[in-house]
């Protein structure tokens, strides 16, 4: 049989691939994208919009929080608490993140009638927010929240903990507000990041010491890409920590406040092989 | 007070930045700053309203006071009235007939674009439909040079984009290796980096540095950082080409970035300084967008595409190499969709060109965004159409750091196949003396992998390049 020349022209360089997450080498059919890798990227870009625009089971998250505070019964003395920011939909939600940023009326009312407006002051509220990513608000708040919880309970100080309290349609800032109800000297926002097309799945912390109105990014301390495949549960917890510690013995976060337990950044290549 | 009338109802709007507002098209950042017209007809009494007022009306009238911002210092004490008297006694809806006939020449738009102030620029294409906006830019000719010429007839060129999320050097060389191979980098090889500080920025450098030396590509670098790292990393006796700096359009948009206008000319001579230029010495890269303003509460109640008009004017006190307008990055909260999207990125180049910029724009768009790849190759073909200087080149359009989508260097391809364009001179050559392209015009490239490249990959690893 004649030899067919091939229809789509393959890039030697492809194996290069193996120290790079970057879609190189990915050859061409005439100067465009083959349709294996065509396909690929609009799977990637379905599961990142699936994960903007997919709610947040609140159901199941509620039931896990309310196993994890059964079974953590000195740690967490109430029960956790849904609540809704004042943006009603996705639609507003993205538009409007002034709106993602305050709790709704009815949400606020609940803190009150639930006694825990003003409650005796707490060391530290820790609020689950959707954001931007309900898939990595499902597949890693409630496991790090255990590794986090272990860490608390094994750490020399104590820790007074406000109720656990969910965000629907929250936005980072929706912590100042909850914290502040709450009395509570320190938040720790847990959202779902802006998904990446390789990355439909992370979840960012935020910290903020003394949560009140009128803050802004520069007195919060974040720590990012919380994922199975980015920084682990145990990992980021352990960061949490050191933050954790120090905003409570500076009594600052944000700026002033510097992460230094992050480890150097270690070389993985083969360095610029462009110049051999 | 500013006042129409249609038919028995009076229309008002109280300022001109509330006029300019109004008659702005549609889009989510002017509703989130509480600017947009309440209603569709409204913003048409707005767009009538504003076609009658004459172009001097923006010499006379501020929108942001001189005593308080620097930009409308800069604005109105460069503008020169010799230049401006040819459109002159024009008003806004005179002066867009005026672009779109033709007396306006190439040659005549760039003799009255010192007497154009951003303001009558952004009033004009708040007037114009896109294809008004596509038929103007692609009349203005602006050319800048380093050691690549941007910016001839029927050349497009691409910014180089290797980001990397840990700045990881084999993932970096990996990215640009690709790029070249498929044509891309004669506007710039510009890194954002992850981790921003000096000693960084200056590893970097030296990274981009070396391989453009060793290869000779007609090509400058650029570490996209602060412009006061750049400084540092120039002082350290760092090879910077090109000083970066993303700008807004008010004087608290840019204190809010950390910067003034003397700190870009400060930086501007270091750079000149060091003199690396070979074919010219335009030494300045700048990033804009619409929004920036608003998002840093600094927008003092203009609308977003009046705020990015006047960002240009800063730009151009510095006579960049290239401007890249980041079109859809900022979210949808400021751009919805990809039709607002795509309107902000025609408007952005057509003011930018209007006020002789080498205009470029990052096609791009994220994942919150109602945008997606079709969105992105309308708004590619549009500003191929409208003379676009430059776009974004990154691997399968996925940016691995940044977290968004932009074109990638088959969608450059893509483009100069189906509007005959070339990249620049200077690399059209290189990529022919290499073999990487097989034909003279950087259109078809070469199966077989360049000899120059071959050695490179075959000291790879055991293993890691036969797969």
């Amino acid at each position: 049989m004649p030899e067919r020349k091939p229809v789509v022209t393959e890039n030697p360089w492809r194996p290069l691939s193996a120290w790079t997450d970057a879609r190189i080498g990915l050859g061409r059919a005439g100067i465009s994208l083959p349709t294996r890798e065509m396909l690929a990227f609009q799977l990637a870009h379905a599961q990142a919009r699936d994960a903007v625009h997919l709610p947040l089971d609140t159901d199941r998250l509620m039931a896990g929080l309310e196993e994890l505070t059964g079974s953590r019964k000195t740690l967490l003395r109430h029960d956790p608490v849904h609540l809704q920011s004042q943006a009603c939909d996705r639609i507003t939600y993205l538009q409007r993140p002034d709106l993602g940023r305050r709790l709704s009326s009815q949400s606020s009312e609940e803190l009150d009638r639930r006694g825990h407006t003003g409650a005796s002051p707490a060391d530290l509220a820790l609020v689950i927010a959707d954001g931007l990513s309900s898939y990595g608000v499902q597949q890693n708040a409630i496991a790090f929240l255990e590794a986090l919880l272990t860490d608390i309970e094994a750490d020399d100080q104590s820790w007074e903990l406000a109720p656990l309290v969910v965000v629907s349609q929250g936005r980072v800032a929706i912590g100042d507000d909850v914290g502040h109800r709450l009395n509570a000297r320190c938040v720790v926002v847990l959202i779902g990041e802006r998904p990446g097309l390789s990355s439909p799945d992370s979840l960012g912390l935020y910290l903020t010491w003394q949560p009140g109105p009128g803050l802004t990014d520069a007195s919060r301390n974040c720590i990012s890409n919380i994922r199975l495949a980015g920084l682990s549960w145990g990992e980021a917890s352990r960061r949490l920590m050191y933050l954790l510690r120090e905003a409570r013995r500076q009594k600052v976060s944000g700026v002033p406040l510097k992460d230094r337990s992050e480890e150097t950044v270690i070389e993985q290549g083969i360095g610029n092989f462009l110049l051999r | 007070m500013y006042r129409y009338s249609l038919g028995e109802r009076r229309w008002q709007f109280a300022t001109l930045a509330e006029l300019m507002a109004k008659a702005t098209p549609a889009r989510s950042g002017d509703r989130l700053a509480g600017v947009i017209a309440h209603t569709a007809e409204e913003r048409v009494v707005a767009q009538m309203a504003l076609a009658d007022l004459p172009l001097k009306t923006f010499l006379n009238e501020a929108l942001i006071p001189y005593e308080q911002d620097e930009v409308t210092r800069l604005i109105l004490d460069d503008h020169d009235p010799g230049a401006f008297e040819p459109v002159a006694h024009l008003t806004v809806g005179d002066f867009r007939n005026w672009l779109l006939s033709d007396l306006a020449t190439p040659e005549m738009l760039a003799s009255v674009r010192a007497g154009i102030t951003p303001e009558m620029a952004a009033a004009v294409s708040k007037i114009m439909r896109n294809q008004d906006l596509i038929l103007v830019a692609a009349k203005c000719r602006v050319q800048t040079a380093f050691r690549s010429t941007i910016g001839l007839p029927g050349r497009m060129s691409t910014r180089l984009q290797p980001n990397h999320p840990t700045d990881d050097i084999t993932g970096i060389a990996a990215s640009i290796l690709d790029g070249l191979l498929y044509g891309s980098g004669d506007a710039v090889i510009g890194i954002n980096p992850a981790t921003d500080n000096v000693a960084q920025s200056v590893r970097l450098l030296r990274l981009m540095d070396e391989v453009i030396r060793k290869y000779e590509i007609p090509t400058q670098s650029c570490v996209l950082t602060h412009v006061t790292n750049t400084l540092e990393a120039i002082e350290q006796k760092a090879p910077v080409d090109l000083v970066f700096q993303s700008i807004g359009g008010t004087e608290a948009t840019n204190r809010s970035f950390g910067f003034d206008l003397a700190t870009l000319a400060e930086a501007r001579d270091a750079a000149l300084s060091l003199n690396r230029g070979t074919v010219g010495q335009n030494v300045m890269y700048f990033e804009t967008g619409q929004g920036s303003s608003l998002s840093a509460d600094a927008h003092h109640g203009v609308d977003q595409q009046t705020c990015e008009a006047r960002a240009y004017a800063v730009a151009r006190k510095f006579e960049p190499l290239l401007v890249n307008t980041v079109v859809g990055f900022i979210g949808p909260e400021y751009l919805f969709d990809g039709k607002e999207i795509t309107r902000a990125g025609l408007e952005d180049h057509f003011c930018g060109k209007l006020l002789g910029l080498p205009m470029g724009c990052d096609i791009c768009y994220t994942n919150h965004a109602e945008a997606d790849q079709n969105d992105m190759d309308n708004l590619l073909t549009l500003l191929g159409v409208a003379g676009c200087h430059f776009i974004m080149g990154i691997p399968g359009s996925d940016d691995i750091m940044l977290n968004y989508q932009t074109t990638s260097f088959h969608d450059a391809l893509y483009l100069r196949r189906v509007l005959d364009k070339r990249p620049a001179p200077e690399f059209e050559q290189w990529l022919t003396r290499m073999q990487i392209f097989r034909d003279t015009e950087g259109k078809v490239p070469a199966d077989a992998l360049p000899d120059a490249f071959r050695e490179s990959l075959a000291r790879l690893p055991e293993g890691q390049n036969n797969a």
